[in-house]
């Protein structure tokens, strides 16, 4: 038997809400500026150069993308694998997923040369490129999220539920391999030029999709007073420990591959050990403080049951997830091409044999913050206007073992 | 380019050639003949595929501390001067001049590098509006009404042959177009190629007498590219890649 789910706007009148939505407007408003002000000078502003062509916007974008992909991840749980206990997290998955996209898009767009040029990024396609699949799979994956949403939350519609669910997982599973295959396809580069990196973005996906989802279910429920019963949130966290092993696993098996080719070798001592910032980000920030130490605190025997803890965790979890593309990302750039096999550079106007260095300006990481912003700001607004949260997800109005027998 | 290649073609374009021919022939009312084409292409007339431009350089020619063939380029298409805002490492660099050394011997050489325009170029495999094309005789450019400035093709290029304009230009080439936000590189000098004459770096290397740039079409064996090709061995950078490269490098 199901339980009736009562969903309904929150009430949005207190302060906090008010700051909420002026705090993520005023950075969305920052980042515009900061836009504009790049736009408008051109990229010399920036710390992106000849050979740092894809700076912080990009680990910004990248991210948001792939958590966008992976916060659809609880809805599909409950639609697609039938779990009753994930279904009432659905609207609030789609929704967050829907968010996060654009704000990953807006700061893709914003980044470009020119983006005054978006129509045609819109109406030229290269079938060939990886990234003008990419355009479509992320326009198509906002419609069928959108009806996917929509079927959900209709009740006349209830009956295509199901198809529309496994649709929306499919295309996201889609995406995300389309998102890794960006760099896993760049045959040239030594940090790159692996396919693994399809099935790696995924279960990043996973990871950092779901750990928005935790903070933002907990920062929701916490401020409206709503309940939020143990038997969600510690079924979610648990979840959140499997996809960060996950991650790790493939992480492992990414460099190991690496440190077998003789070939490899070279990008591996830099980003393992000599790389300076790129070395210090993957061992402390993104092995320790983003994958080990939440991975402890989420099973942790005390730790794992408090709700700091568990917050504390998805936040490290997500600052994890930044420091790896960021090393992947610019670490894989700032390691020199091998074009001359078998020789070394002595000299070159154009870095060549290099290790190129990137410092991110304000402007970049002001357009990346308001690409979160955005997202957040996209979240708050719908909660507030449709209804997409459950009054009450109290253990005793999610009973898990009702949830088993559905 | 490999050598199965080479004939297939070769063999294609003689038959075109024939059939060609043979077609004008009938055309044309009977006892005159046109003299033989000219080189230059006149503006309506497409591209033809019959050529593929290409490049050899000979490093054993190429001198040190020379620059003739980046100076050369940067006159002809009006680069190296007027990126004024940009940091050094943002400045557009359409050809360079590197000297590496062998790591095991320690034998050092100084050669230039740019767009190898390849038969197979990443650049355009990647690039989403279709921007980034090549022509169907071999010449790799950026159609700069359709670059929307992603610079993914930067991130595919083996050659790091592409610079992205990072901010306003004013004294652009009516023949070189540039613009702010947009991806530009080697034209093999388009402009120049079309009517009928060689690459400004090409020029340039011969006045200095130092002839190590040979420019022609690699489809015509008579060529004196094709002839030199055919004498001594030469390779293409990074030629595990298999992109068959329109410019080659002997003495590496």
């Amino acid at each position: 038997m199901k339980l009736a789910v009562n969903y309904r706007e929150i009430e949005g009148k207190s302060a906090g809400f008010w700051v909420l939505l002026g705090g993520l407007g005023l950075m969305a408003g920052l980042a515009f500026g900061a836009f504009l002000y790049m736009e408008h000078s051109g990229h010399y502003v920036t710390g992106m150069n000849n050979q740092i062509v894809w700076g912080m916007p990009h680990v910004f974008a990248i991210f948001l993308i792939v958590a966008a992909s992976g916060a659809l991840n609880v809805a599909s749980i409950g639609t697609v694998f039938g779990k009753a206990l994930y279904k009432p997290l659905g609207r609030l998955s789609g929704l967050l997923a829907i968010a996060l996209l654009l704000g990953g898009l807006m700061v893709l767009v914003l980044d470009l040369g020119r983006p005054d040029r978006l129509i045609v990024a819109m109406t030229y396609y290269n079938f060939k490129s990886i990234f003008a699949w990419n355009i479509i799979l992320y326009n198509g994956f906002l419609a069928v999220t959108i009806v996917y949403l929509w079927m959900m939350m209709e009740r006349r519609m209830n009956a295509y539920y199901r198809p529309a669910g496994i649709v929306a997982f499919v295309w996201r599973l889609i995406l995300t391999t389309g998102t890794g295959a960006i760099f896993g396809w760049l045959v040239a580069r030594s940090g790159y030029d692996m396919a693994m990196l399809a099935p790696m973005f995924i279960i990043m996906s996973f990871a950092y999709g779901l750990a928005i989802f935790i903070l933002v279910l907990m920062a929701a429920y916490n401020w409206t007073g709503r309940p939020l019963g143990d038997a969600i949130l510690f079924r979610l966290k648990n979840l959140l420990g499997v996809f960060i092993a996950a991650v790790l696993y493939f992480v492992a098996v990414y460099h190991l591959s690496n440190l077998y080719a003789t070939e490899h070798h070279g990008i591996e001592r830099f980003i393992l050990m000599d790389g300076g910032i790129f070395t210090g980000l993957f061992w402390i920030v993104q092995i320790l403080l983003g994958s080990l130490v939440p991975l402890a605190m989420v099973y942790h025997p005390t730790l794992g049951k408090s709700r700091p803890a568990i917050a504390t965790a998805a936040a490290l979890v997500i600052i994890g997830g930044f420091a790896l593309l960021y090393v992947l990302l610019i670490g894989g750039q700032a390691y020199p091409l091998d074009i001359f096999p078998g020789y070394e550079v002595v000299s070159s106007s154009f870095a060549d044999g290099a290790f190129n260095s990137y410092s991110p300006s304000i402007w970049e990481i002001t357009l990346g913050v308001g690409g979160v912003a955005v997202a957040l700001l996209v979240v708050t607004v719908a909660v507030r206007v449709l209804q997409f949260l459950p009054e009450t997800l109290a253990d005793s109005a999610i009973d898990p073992h009702a949830a088993k027998a559905d | 380019m490999s050598e199965n290649g080479k004939s297939m073609d070769s063999s294609r374009r003689d038959f075109l050639t024939r059939a060609g021919a043979s077609a004008g022939a009938a055309a044309i009312a009977p006892g005159v003949f046109l003299s033989a084409p000219a080189a230059a292409k006149s503006p309506d007339q497409p591209v033809s595929g019959d050529k593929r431009w290409g490049i050899l350089v000979d490093t054993n020619k190429c001198a040190d501390n020379c620059d003739a063939c980046v100076s050369a380029c940067k006159e002809e298409n009006g680069w190296g001067h007027s990126e004024t805002h940009s940091r050094p490492d943002q400045q557009a660099q359409w050809i360079r001049t590197v000297e590496i050394r062998n790591k095991a011997t320690g034998f050092a050489k100084t050669l230039p590098m740019m767009c190898q325009h390849c038969e197979n170029p990443p650049c355009v495999d990647v690039c989403p509006t279709g921007a980034s094309f090549r022509r169907t005789d071999g010449i790799v450019l950026v159609d700069k009404h359709i670059c929307i400035g992603c610079r993914y093709c930067m991130m595919a290029c083996p050659y790091k042959a592409r610079s992205f304009i990072h901010e306003e230009l004013h004294d652009q080439l009516p023949w070189a177009p540039r613009g702010k936000g947009t991806v530009e590189s080697c034209t093999l000098c388009v402009q120049l190629v079309d009517n009928g004459d060689i690459p400004a770096c090409v020029e340039a290397c011969s006045a200095d007498n130092h002839n190590a740039l040979v420019f022609g079409d690699l489809y015509d064996e008579n060529s004196e590219i094709s002839r030199e090709l055919k004498k001594a061995e030469s390779v293409e950078l990074r030629a595990d890649l298999g992109l068959n490269t329109g410019v080659r490098y002997r003495g590496l």
